[in-house]
């Protein structure tokens, strides 16, 4: 090993599982896995492979306004060392507070809080800005990039950057941000829109839809500097493996653990 | 046997399911009469330091907190209100440690809530930190930091100032980081506090 530099905070490389009735939805081609639907034993996995936090995002709990699971939240904070966020029907405090005492590090919302902004001071006032992040899924309307909502099937009023700064200004602690436009192409993160809003916030920004190779890990964290890169299927589909994407960011000088 | 002190501030599921994985007995204090059942104590709490500091007043058990004279681990911040004082609230605290905990400058470069994983140098020689290499990462998430200072700090990490990760007097330690978060290294720190 070199000399030890300047310590820095780690780029963070972040699996989201996406759950459905307690069960992963997505394919996963995991080996070893005795039960490849079991989102804890999938987190059990990613956590011993590097992964440096997890998303669980309960993807249909907004269009059925179903409660997250707080079983779930409680059998992975039982089995698994490292942070992890819930998102998916959070409408108010009491959803957050049960998820906080099943053990849920942060909460995600995103349609809630578009369409009561004040949920946003009300969760971070009760809980603290470290707990709430502000997902956002947005998607290129007429040359501009609009907040859209369920699953980015309808378009709102808003535009993404006003959004998240209001977000900011309003107690959010993190965002998570999603290219509609980008999801599933697997033709890399949306790096001009990523720096923009990394640069306007002084806050912690994911970078979330398009992943599809290291070199798109490599490219989101020089080109836009933010702080977290969050991915689903090249990550359950084995495409990329987490050591191997740590061994590359290192050796890019990007700082991982 | 360690005794969890209970007082209200955050939600303990996080750390007692690492006590449980790592095979660490541990039960709850609630009064002062429960201190004696155990042989080292776990001061937990996230959220706001002053408000943590009325909660905890209000279970009457300060005085014997800063009697206590066998090991205590103070966690994120469970650590700061062992210092004397945070700009969080403006709040005097148990004042074991006579150092000040401090509100982080925020910016682009250095964000603040700091969130994340960063490297952790510890600088004594310590039972805390045995088995645990110089430079390790561990899991942070705090708006507030304890300062540097030469006589308590067991362990420095920089954000945009070089702060205590970690603080150490006699019996007392504190870690601002999540260990029951931070992956094997913090699992190892949790072993090694219950065998101090």
């Amino acid at each position: 090993m070199t000399v030890a530099c300047q310590p820095m905070l780690a780029k963070r490389i972040i699996p989201c599982l996406d759950v459905k009735d307690g069960r992963t939805v997505k394919g996963v081609n995991f080996v070893d896995l005795r039960d490849a639907g079991d989102p804890v034993e999938l987190a059990w996995n990613y956590s011993r492979q590097g992964a440096d936090e997890l998303v669980f995002l309960d993807i249909t709990a907004t269009h059925e306004r179903r409660k997250t699971m707080v079983e779930l939240v409680k059998s992975v904070a039982r089995q698994i060392n490292i942070p992890f966020t819930i998102g998916g029907g959070i409408n108010e405090i009491a959803d957050a507070d049960a998820l906080l005492n099943a053990g849920a590090d942060k909460i995600s919302i995103n349609s809630a809080a578009v369409r009561n902004p004040a949920l946003i001071d009300e969760l971070a006032k009760a809980f603290g800005v470290q707990f709430v992040v502000i997902a956002i899924d947005t998607r290129v309307n007429n040359g501009k990039n609009i907040v859209h909502l369920n699953g980015g099937r309808i378009p709102t009023e808003k535009e993404t950057l006003d959004w998240i700064l209001e977000a900011e200004s309003r107690g959010a602690g993190e965002i998570l941000l999603t290219s509609m436009d980008h999801d599933g192409t697997k033709a890399g993160f949306d790096n001009g829109l990523l720096k923009k809003v990394n640069d306007a916030v002084n806050i912690p920004v994911i970078a979330s839809g398009g992943a599809g190779s290291v070199q798109h890990f490599v490219d989101v964290f020089e080109q836009t500097n933010v702080d977290a890169a969050l991915a689903a299927s090249v990550f359950h589909y084995g495409e990329i493996l987490i050591p191997d994407l740590k061994d590359i960011l290192r050796n890019r000088k990007i700082e991982v653990r | 046997m360690i005794g969890i002190i209970r007082y209200g501030a955050g939600n303990i599921f996080s750390l007692t399911a690492a006590l449980e994985r790592l095979g660490i007995a541990y039960g709850m204090i609630n009064t002062e009469a429960d201190l004696a059942q155990y042989n080292r104590y776990i001061i937990p709490g996230v959220g706001h330091a002053g408000a943590a500091m009325n909660k905890l007043e209000h279970t009457g058990l300060v005085p014997a907190i800063k009697a206590l004279k066998k090991p205590t681990l103070g966690i994120c911040v469970g650590m700061q209100l062992l210092t004397a004082y945070s700009e969080e609230g403006d709040s005097n605290l148990l004042n074991i440690f006579p150092i000040k905990t401090l509100k982080f400058a925020s910016s682009p470069e250095h964000k603040v809530p700091h969130t994340g994983w960063n490297q952790v140098y510890s600088e004594k020689e310590n039972q805390l930190f045995k088995d645990i290499p110089i430079g390790s990462h561990f899991y942070f998430v705090h708006s507030y930091f304890i300062e540097y200072d030469n006589a308590y700090t067991l362990a420095a990490t920089d954000y945009s100032i070089k702060f205590s990760a970690s603080i150490w007097k006699d019996n007392f330690y504190g870690v601002q980081f999540h260990p029951e978060k931070s992956g094997i290294y913090g699992e190892t720190l949790l072993t090694n506090f219950s065998k101090i």
